[in-house]
């Protein structure tokens, strides 16, 4: 795409299913995927770059998708938070989430799972400063980070 | 947040990103877009063009040089730079403080160049660069310059990258036989933006520092490298800090000197470690 356009068919593997849209230039990352094609799991919280709610996996890298335009994401996989139980069997870190009672209102639960499955994918066995540092990014605004990291503790030790 | 209409370019090669840039009055390169998706969401940027530099793969390099020296591509993120060996070995204080910029989701998509061509007052790499003396290499349509870091620096949000050219690498000098590097921040939370920050680089018993946040651009000032000679020197500087909500001018001035001295002491360690 070397010459300018102001919008594009752009083609997108999510959650590992191929979907084909026509997107205008300026339309973000985190509105197609919402408004466009409906997967609405990833949330929408300060839309300045400093909460996380919006994090999904951009070619299996962690990124806020309200700072990324849906055109970057042309020939991309995106993983966002539907693709985790993809078998419909919720996996370990949603486990402890719910055991551990690592959400409160919710808001923040799905980018503070991608990015909590995006750490134990590069960090297996992260200490508790590691998770800390890891799910920097991810703001909980009901402050439930105690039992986040428990939860993110007990996923990576294999206790759920 | 809608952002006002765009026209969009994503060039493969330097050659065809600048011949963009340039087809333009206001056309801005777009790199890892930490900073400039969120200017142009409170259209404190309007770009008609944005030249989008993420597939453009010799952009994105980091090589060691015949002379040791490391020639980092401007789209190298600070992931890679925190993750290359070739960073740790030859001047690990880079990704040291790499990662400390911001969070993992930010590491992951931010650039060198993108921190280096904002040229926010409260940037990490900028008083790194003035510190250990990079060069930054510019292109334009039919030509390419190299500067050093104290005339790439101009201004809040200004560099020498004039409208229509483009940073693709920076060059960072191999260190030399006892130098060392040390890098002091305080920030706001663990990772979060400075309020003042400092980087020093010591060689020879010399220190070369410069002071982040307190200023336009980096206030860079050289000492003998011991604690009494650094505050003196920070001192002498005069420094006439901003005020803001997170610190009073006179805050930061006193905390420029203890920073100072602070990096300068971990600088030497490692000069002489």
């Amino acid at each position: 795409m070397a010459e300018p356009v102001s919008e594009q068919m752009i083609r997108v593997t999510i959650n590992g299913e191929v979907y084909e849209r026509e997107v205008e230039a300026r339309r973000l990352l985190v509105h197609f995927l919402r408004d466009v094609l409906d997967l609405t799991g990833t949330h929408v919280g300060c839309d300045t770059g400093n909460c996380g709610a919006c994090t999904v996996l951009l070619d299996g890298r962690s990124v806020k998708s309200c700072m990324v335009l849906a055109i970057q994401a042309d020939g991309a996989q995106v993983t966002t938070v539907e693709g985790l139980a993809a078998d419909g069997e919720l996996t370990p870190l949603q486990r402890a989430f719910s055991r551990f009672h690592a959400l409160q209102c919710g808001y923040c639960t799905p980018g503070m799972l991608i990015s909590a499955t995006y750490l134990l994918e590069q960090n297996p066995h992260p200490t508790e400063e590691e998770i800390r540092r890891g799910i920097q990014g991810n703001i909980c605004r009901c402050t439930g980070y105690v039992n986040i990291v428990e939860a993110i503790k007990a996923a990576a030790e294999g206790q759920v | 947040m809608l952002l006002r209409q765009v026209e969009y370019a994503r060039p493969e090669t330097v050659d065809e990103a600048v011949r963009l840039l340039a087809s333009r009055d206001d056309a801005r390169a777009l790199a890892g877009g930490q900073s400039l998706i969120n200017v142009m969401k409170t259209r404190v940027a309007s770009p008609e063009l944005v030249v989008d530099l993420n597939r453009i793969g010799e952009m994105r390099g980091i090589a060691v040089g015949a002379d040791g020296s490391l020639a980092v591509g401007a789209m190298a993120t600070y992931a890679d730079v925190i993750a290359s060996p070739e960073v740790r070995s030859r001047r690990p204080i880079l990704a040291e403080v790499a990662a400390t910029i911001a969070d993992v989701q930010v590491r992951n998509r931010g650039t060198i160049g993108g921190n280096l061509c904002v040229s926010d007052p409260t940037n990490h790499l900028p008083p790194v660069a003035l510190a250990q003396g990079w060069s930054m290499t510019i292109r334009a349509l039919a030509s390419e310059r190299t500067v050093g870091a104290e005339e790439f620096f101009q201004g809040v949000y200004v560099t020498a990258v004039a409208p229509g050219e483009l940073l693709t690498r920076v060059t960072v000098p191999a260190l030399r036989a006892r130098e060392g590097d040390g890098w002091a921040a305080l920030t706001l939370g663990r990772d979060g933006t400075g309020i003042v920050n400092v980087a020093a680089t010591v060689f020879e018993g010399q220190a070369r520092i410069a002071i982040g946040c307190v200023a336009a651009v980096p206030v860079v000032l050289t000492a003998t490298a011991d604690e009494v000679s650094v505050r003196q020197a920070v001192r002498r500087a005069a420094l006439d800090p901003p005020s803001d909500v997170h610190a009073s001018g006179e805050y930061r001035r006193h905390v420029a000197e203890v920073l100072a001295a602070r990096a300068v002491a971990r600088a030497l360690e490692r000069a002489e470690g």
